[in-house]
């Protein structure tokens, strides 16, 4: 099974799609409990992964490799290492419970609902185990469409709009992120007389750095845009504004990864040169600070709670690339663990709102106040997930943030200073959403009547928590995972990184590949 | 000269024959077996049989070619070729062509216009692209495409009661008319240089004069100007969309895939034969034609509400797409033309087709409101013209992607960075006039309830093009060596 295990993971969903799609519709709590197994059992088929994979060990692992498409220099070829096996083990955690909020959330056209849902699955799976550059195209593209339709069929009163500008400002991206592809595989073809979208194979590839340089920002608005970066993130508060719940928690949780993944598994590796160019590295920087504070600031004055929660995302997001563009293994490890953080905590938030929606069918921050009261659980758990967000120490946002800042004071001290403020600022605007809606008198008497969690709700919460609280006491086993692929970019970026320091026998074999 | 017909001759144009027979056969049984209207789909076991004898030589030429590696087999004294290239182009024909046939009848029913003279001329027009696909000779290539326009013009306006029908063919008759004569001009100058009429001849001549040569830059103008007219480019594409609106669907459909198809192979076998040695001069101004085809196109779309009309701007896009890998003018660019064709056929086929089956007793279906809540009506055309519009679009895993992916890449490869960032930005543009469909399938509640007109061609239609446009995008290695291996030579 261990030479399949990635197809297997990669292709439940698929299967647990094309079951669903033979249930009748009017049955609508076979659909569900269905949709629900499936995906649980999408999660439980990744468990063995962690029980399997080898830490430290160099390279990719569990590789599957066949060839697809000949003519192109296609293959179909999955593996991973320590920064794709966490992103995994979140995207089938939260594709799990992104379905379990959608029980009684979701009310018309559930099988098409959860059709989509599994879909996505397969698509962010797919990203994330692609070690061919054309697979990898292919399953970021076919993200879009589900998504597309989640928000569009099931989101709020301006879906449409909002459905259409995430499709449209990805697709953007996407296409000039193709053009650098190809550039690449046309470099690479014209050096070694063979096509090959094969990831080790581009890495060979020997371009000068003006060539480099147009290839990085082919890459960059692909996943500037997924990600987004600062000047590119307008999507992201329409989408996640209007998305349903479960629409919302995938989007923050998992599919703005794919766009971080993408700086640290193409652009970085593939374009070592342009990615620590001085100028590039500045830029990028700058952007992620910009985003950071901006966010922060924008979250501030925000009268709807979902769209609080959607700007924190940039501001976090921001934090994670500025991560990556530091450079250093701190910076880098960070982003990846902040990544994951800021799945556990900023999908909470918004399983949160999901959960006071379902309720009271409005997301003014000025209609509540005093949740307290009428539901203490409630509370307690909001509690959780906003200090996991604005970074406590023993939960998780604490260690990735502090982690990146680290990171970045080694490269450049300014950077962290600045970027010390968003830490500031988020638990800012966090705790005031907090005093704002949950603490206090009961203003709105509509809130009054208002019941507690119930079981499913509480149940969905307790392995994000429990994870944030793993992460943010105990977070070795995450830094022993990402030592090696980090430190094989961090050498790739900058050779000799390690030369004499305590990691030197961490990096070196396995990347001269 | 010597005029006798021997087995070679005969060999290179039995399919053509075959086609032309049974088109006359059709127009004879028609009166004498089958008065009454419900009784004339029979006539789709003529079309059956034809394609079949059609696909049975092609099959023939195709194992000549393979068993000669490649090598092209003349017929006539050069007037007909047979290689890798007219095989692929007139495989595509015959499966636009039988996929025509079997949607169309339930639509002529429901139009009240049935009647057997259509599935003639559906054979007639295919054997006229026959010959645009493998004739090497002026006067071929120009009966060709003659005795293909003259059988649109007919079946554009075969809905007689209907004005926008009658308008549509009229219009397309006299832009049609009126290119041909730019086309004819062109074609006497390049005699007039030549003194011949075979494409080998002239292109020996050509090579050998200087370049920018003002007769031989006359000959390719107005050649140019006949041909982008046929294949819908802009500034010539006018008549376009008020044809694809007019004509009745299934026309549409034979109108964009095949006609259009039939006009690439007869502009490839002139830019790549003759035209060949004057690339400095076309590609500049064909990446100009290039770019405002796809600009005009995929702009003029947007506002469409019109099915048909936006169906037609978009296809203008895709030749928009196609001219530009002539543009690129390297192996993977001309290869991308005919992956491009291959995917076109089956994705446009079946998107057309799914608007065939909107059209009910009372109810033209052809506008957007007409699809809405289709999703609720028919989930699985619904879910196959998402299909069909995901490949128009180019998005993966459907089979547009293919198309486009080898475009683009012909671009990077010739150096084209500029046409290729513009081309790559439509996609986007394109994807918000799909979607517009899409909207109106997926999302918006329907407006009347009356079922779509389904019938088993159109159900076996749409079945085959769907599973194609998936399968070409899942797995496309055959289909992408099939393409390879039908390179002009």
């Amino acid at each position: 099974m261990d030479q399949h295990l990635l197809s297997i993971i990669l292709f439940t969903p698929l299967a647990g799609l094309l079951v669903l799609l033979l249930l009748p519709s009017k049955s609508t709590n076979l659909i569900r409990v269905w949709a629900n197994l499936a995906s649980l059992a999408g999660f439980l088929i990744s468990l063995p992964l962690l029980q399997r994979f080898q830490t430290g060990a160099a390279g990719f692992q569990f590789e599957e490799k066949f060839d697809w498409i000949p003519t192109l220099g296609a293959h179909y070829h999955l593996g991973v290492d320590g920064i794709s096996l966490l992103l995994i083990m979140l995207t089938t955690l939260m594709g799990f419970i992104a379905t379990l909020c959608s029980w009684s959330a979701i009310q018309d056209r559930l099988k098409e609902y959860y059709a989509m849902f599994l879909l996505l699955q397969t698509g962010m799976l797919g990203v994330f185990m692609s070690l061919d550059f054309f697979l990898f195209y292919i399953f970021w593209e076919l993200v879009l469409v589900p998504m597309y339709f989640i928000i569009g069929i099931w989101g709020g009163p301006r879906k449409l709009y909002a459905a259409i500008k995430f499709f449209l400002y990805t697709l953007a991206g996407s296409v000039l992120m193709l053009l650098g592809i190809l550039t690449l595989y046309f470099r690479h073809a014209e050096q070694f007389g063979f096509y090959s979208f094969e990831i080790s194979e581009l890495m060979r590839v020997n371009m000068p750095l003006n060539v480099q340089q147009i290839v990085f920002w082919a890459f960059f608005l692909g996943f500037a845009i997924k990600v987004p970066m600062f000047p590119f993130h307008t999507w992201l508060p329409d989408a996640h504004v209007e998305a349903p719940t479960a629409g919302s928690v995938i989007l923050a949780a998992v599919l703005l990864k794919m766009g971080t993944y993408g700086f640290l598994r193409f652009s970085l590796p593939l374009l070592p040169n342009a990615s620590s160019d001085r100028t590039i590295v500045q830029i990028l920087a700058v952007l992620s600070i910009i985003g950071i504070i901006y966010g922060a600031l924008v979250c501030l004055m925000q009268q709807d709670w979902k769209k609080l929660v959607a700007y924190s995302s940039v501001s976090h997001l921001g934090f994670c690339t500025l991560g990556i563009f530091s450079l250093t293994p701190n910076g880098i490890a960070g982003s990846v663990i902040q990544q994951i953080n800021h799945g556990i905590s900023t999908g909470m938030l918004f399983m949160v709102i999901g959960l006071v929606y379902e309720r009271r069918h409005t997301r003014l921050i000025a209609e509540y106040g005093g949740l307290a009261h009428v539901m203490p659980k409630f509370a307690i758990i909001f509690a959780i997930a906003m200090l996991s967000s604005a970074g406590l120490p023993l939960l998780n946002g604490f260690v990735g943030e502090f982690t990146i800042l680290q990171g970045a004071f080694e490269a450049n001290r300014i950077w962290a200073a600045f970027a010390v403020s968003g830490v500031i600022l988020g638990a800012g605007y966090l705790l005031w959403l907090y005093q704002r809606t949950v603490l206090g008198q009961v203003t709105n008497g509509k809130n009054l009547v208002l019941h507690d969690l119930n079981f499913r709700e509480v149940a969905m919460f307790v392995p994000l928590i429990a994870w944030a609280v793993w992460i943010g006491v105990y977070p070795k086993p995450y830094f022993d995972i990402l030592q090696r692929p980090v430190a094989e970019i961090v050498e790739r970026v900058h050779p000799g990184y390690y030369h004499g320091g305590v990691l030197a026998d961490v990096a070196k074999p396995g990347v001269a590949k | 000269m010597n005029f006798s017909y021997t087995s070679t001759d005969h060999f290179t144009i039995i399919p053509a024959v075959i086609l032309a027979l049974f088109g006359c056969a059709i127009l004879l049984f028609d009166f004498w077996i089958f008065p009454d209207p419900r009784q004339r789909k029979w006539l789709l076991i003529f079309v059956a049989l034809a394609e079949g004898f059609t696909g049975y030589g092609l099959y023939r030429q195709a194992a000549y070619v393979a068993a000669s590696s490649g090598q092209a087999l003349q017929g006539f004294g050069g007037s007909v070729t047979i290689d890798g290239f007219s095989v692929f182009f007139n495989a595509m024909f015959l499966v636009a062509a039988l996929i025509v046939a079997i949607i169309s009848y339930k639509y002529l029913e429901i139009a009240g216009e049935h009647h057997g003279e259509y599935y003639g001329l559906i054979l007639f027009a295919q054997c006229g692209m026959y010959f645009l696909a493998a004739g090497t000779d002026l006067v071929t290539l120009f009966i060709g495409l003659e005795l293909m326009a003259l059988s649109f013009y007919v079946m554009v306006g075969f809905l007689r009661g209907d004005k926008r029908s009658n308008e549509a063919a009229l219009k397309y008759l006299l832009l049609g008319a009126f290119s041909t004569g730019f086309l004819a001009y062109g074609f006497s100058v390049l005699y007039g240089i030549a003194g011949s009429t075979k494409l080998d001849a002239i292109q020996r001549v050509i090579e050998s004069r200087p370049p920018w040569d003002p007769v031989v830059f006359l000959a390719l103008a107005t050649t140019s100007v006949g041909l982008l007219f046929k294949i819908a480019a802009a500034p010539f594409h006018m008549w376009a969309p008020d044809a694809y609106e007019g004509a009745p669907t299934p026309v549409t459909a034979y109108l964009s895939v095949a006609s259009k198809a039939a006009s690439f192979a007869f502009l490839l076998r002139l830019f790549m034969g003759p035209f060949q040695s004057l690339a400095n001069e076309w590609q500049p101004i064909l990446s100009f034609v290039a770019i405002l085809t796809l600009t005009l196109g995929n702009l003029a779309a947007i506002n469409q509400t019109n099915i048909k009309r936006l169906l037609a701007y978009s296809s203008i896009s895709h030749a928009g797409y196609m001219l530009l890998g002539l543009v690129a003018n390297n192996q993977t660019g001309i290869n991308g033309i005919l992956v491009y064709v291959m995917v076109y056929t089956f994705m446009n086929l079946g998107a057309f087709s799914v608007i065939a089956a909107m059209r009910r007793q009372g109810i033209i279906g052809e506008e957007l409101d007409d699809l809405a809540g289709l999703m609720h009506k028919s989930p699985g055309y619904a879910m196959l013209m998402l299909v069909f519009l995901l490949s128009l679009a180019g998005i993966p895993p459907t089979a547009g992607f293919l198309g486009k992916y080898y475009i683009f890449y012909a671009l990077i490869q010739s150096g084209h960075y500029a046409l290729a960032v513009v081309a790559t930005l439509y996609v986007a543009v394109a994807i918000y006039y799909y979607f517009k469909i899409v909207r109106s399938m997926f999302i918006r509640e329907e407006m009347e309830k009356a079922p779509v007109a389904t019938s088993f061609g159109l159900r076996l239609a749409l079945g085959v093009t769907g599973l194609l446009t998936l399968l070409i995008g899942i797995y496309p290695e055959p289909f992408l060596q099939l393409a390879k291996s039908s390179l002009v030579r």
